[in-house]
């Protein structure tokens, strides 16, 4: 049953990714031309015709298309416009310090949120409950960059006790991962409150306490156990969504992951290399969406694939 | 949620004054976001009336002084003022203008497009509902703000512009609320009834359904005015929104941001306009689905009722 489950999602897979990456082929090729960019202003029509010829811009689209799949189904996305080197290894040489930037946000956020979540379920409308509620729309409500260089201000700049921006040691991660972890707390603490609130309702949570079962265990075991499915749901959305590349995030911090090689290649216009990316991306959202749904069945044995 | 469902009377009346004075706690906090709300949007339409100063005038002797410091003429600088002499909180609250207007203008097209098209795909199913959903499944794959920057690189920035991307990249989320309720609404007895009598497909649409669709739409642009004002704001730090001379509170915060370590008065307060009115209308949000919805409105009924 999970083999047929597994065949089927990795062949829908397939077409999630093809589309995704063959709209970014078509929306790229709409939207610019990489040779009037590459050249100096002065530069003479020959000069701009010759170029255009060189990078293959001059063929009709649907010869740049044809050799685009057929490089694709190669796993090849030619040589990035400007950097004359290889586009896809020009992605995956970003890759680690936005997985690495990804895991240490999701490290301080999931667990904060969850704690958060279940302390202002507890009381639901008591003062806690309405501190956390109004800090996690806090979280949801702020510019992430204003954040970003309001940390940077109070403790690399006033404090001195963490670097401005870059990248090394474990000191430099902290501030972008604290920037990017506001806005998953707040939307991952409001719903572990609610669906915690669904839960504690239920039959089975009173025959817990009933029997006499700690309250850590009924809160942290029994019943977060149930709610954990739209949870880790919500996580891996926010997961995906740093996997996109924090784009502004890594430009505030000079933080070289894939965001910024983002935002360059659009500008410009550096087709190959934001086609990568975008299937890079593509392939981690699709794995990570396939790994969640997978987890159900170990967090509740009653999901079955089929 | 259930618990309180089942006897809301006897908790209420049995927690009595503890559950009161937290609930006037939690309206206080409702009450304020509101009263910000009002203020921000009074500030914006009467900008030219309550600006201290004009948001334009410049002053090299005044670059980059801090809150309160004299003016030349006129009032102080309460908020100090930018690297141009200009007198921040008249900038304030001229950008709100652009900021509001970005905001409500793109929820507004992108809801109506977005509940239009979601209307038919739920209310019509078939070849409709597949091509529509299908658009919006591969725009979702799609990280919008990726597809706003192609967009914005392609067409350009300003204005209209930014109005329109952020309503491309956001009516999908209308799109796939109102067709699942639509979905569950056209099955209803009312909906059977009103074709029985022989309605249009058109009225039973918009006089039937939509009118039931109208609280959580309502609450999702709330949300959405919140949302869509932090975008803006990401959009004018990357250099793509806003264009000077026009300003909007993002604009500020970019344009404040290479004078950090000396001027911290100009990312400090744009930076805190967004957080607060966008947490006012996320707050707003939160109570008007509070309140629209049956499980809990007996809960603010009976706050109000038993008020002195």
């Amino acid at each position: 049953m999970l083999v047929r489950y597994l065949a089927r999602r990795l062949f829908h897979s397939v077409f999630v990714i093809a589309g995704v990456v063959l709209v970014v082929f078509l929306v790229m090729h709409m939207i610019g031309d990489p040779a009037r960019l590459m050249l100096r202003p002065e530069a003479s029509q020959e000069q701009y015709l010759a170029l255009r010829r060189q990078l293959g811009l001059d063929d009709p689209l649907y010869v740049q298309l044809g050799r685009f799949l057929s490089g694709l189904a190669h796993g090849e996305f030619g040589d990035s416009l400007w950097q004359r080197v290889p586009a896809l290894p020009l992605v995956l040489q970003r890759l680690p310090a936005t997985l690495y930037l990804t895991a240490v946000t999701v490290i301080i956020a999931l667990p904060t949120a969850v704690v958060l979540g279940v302390l202002a379920a507890l009381k639901p409308r008591a003062v806690t409950d309405r501190i956390i509620t109004v800090l996690s729309l806090g979280g949801v409500s702020t510019a992430d960059f204003w954040l970003g260089l309001t940390l940077i201000l109070v403790f690399a700049v006033q404090l001195d006790w963490l670097p401005t921006s870059g990248y090394g040691g474990p000191q430099f991660v902290i501030l972008p991962a604290l920037t990017l972890a506001f806005r998953p707390v707040g939307r991952i603490s409001q719903l572990t409150r609610s669906t915690m609130l669904d839960e504690l309702s239920k039959a089975y949570v009173t025959t817990a306490r009933a029997k006499g079962i700690p309250e850590r265990l009924v809160l942290f075991y029994h019943t977060l156990r149930n709610a954990a499915i739209p949870i880790i749901t919500l996580a891996a959305d926010e997961m995906a969504a740093l996997l996109n590349g924090a784009v502004v995030i890594e430009t505030v911090f000079a933080w070289p992951g894939i965001g910024i090689l983002l935002i360059q290649a659009i500008e410009h216009r550096d087709f190959p290399v934001v086609e990568a990316e975008v299937f890079v991306i593509a392939l981690m959202v699709v794995a990570l969406n396939l790994i969640v749904d997978l987890s159900y069945s170990v967090i509740d044995p009653r999901v079955r694939y089929s | 949620m259930n618990v309180q469902l089942t006897a809301p009377g006897t908790r209420f009346a049995a927690t009595g004054r503890g559950e009161f004075v937290r609930a006037l706690l939690r309206d206080r906090v409702t009450l304020s976001a509101l009263a910000f709300v009002v203020f921000v949007v009074v500030a914006a339409v009467g900008a030219g009336v309550v600006s201290p100063h004009d948001p334009y005038a410049q002053s090299l002797l005044l670059r980059n002084e801090g809150p309160m410091t004299p003016a030349d003429q006129g009032i102080a600088h309460i908020l100090g003022t930018d690297a141009l002499g200009r007198d921040q909180l008249s900038r304030l609250i001229y950008g709100s203008r652009i900021s509001l207007t970005v905001g409500l203008a793109s929820v507004l097209v992108s809801g109506v497009l977005g509940t239009l098209l979601g209307l038919l795909a739920g209310y019509y199913r078939g070849r409709a509902d597949d091509v529509i959903m299908r658009v919006v499944d591969v725009q979702m794959g799609f990280p919008s703000l990726l597809l706003a920057l192609v967009i914005l690189y392609g067409a350009g920035s300003g204005f209209l512009n930014v109005v329109l991307v952020l309503a491309i990249t956001r009516w999908t989320v209308y799109a796939r609320v109102t067709r699942s309720l639509t979905l569950s609404l056209r099955e209803t007895a009312f909906v059977d009834a009103a074709r029985a009598i022989g309605c249009t497909n058109r009225r039973i649409i918009f006089v039937h359904v939509l009118p039931n669709l109208l609280s959580p739409l309502l609450v999702l642009a709330t949300m959405e005015v919140a949302t869509v004002i932090l975008t803006e704001a990401s959009l004018d730090f990357l250099g793509l929104g806003i264009q000077p001379p026009e300003s909007s509170w993002g604009l500020m915060l970019a344009q404040g941001r290479q004078y950090i370590t000396t001027a911290w008065w100009l990312v400090t307060f744009p930076g805190l306009a967004i957080l607060l009115t966008t947490l006012s209308f996320n707050l707003l949000a939160t109570w008007v689905r509070a309140v629209t919805d049956p499980v809990q409105r007996w809960r603010w009924l009976g706050v109000r009722q038993s008020s002195p």
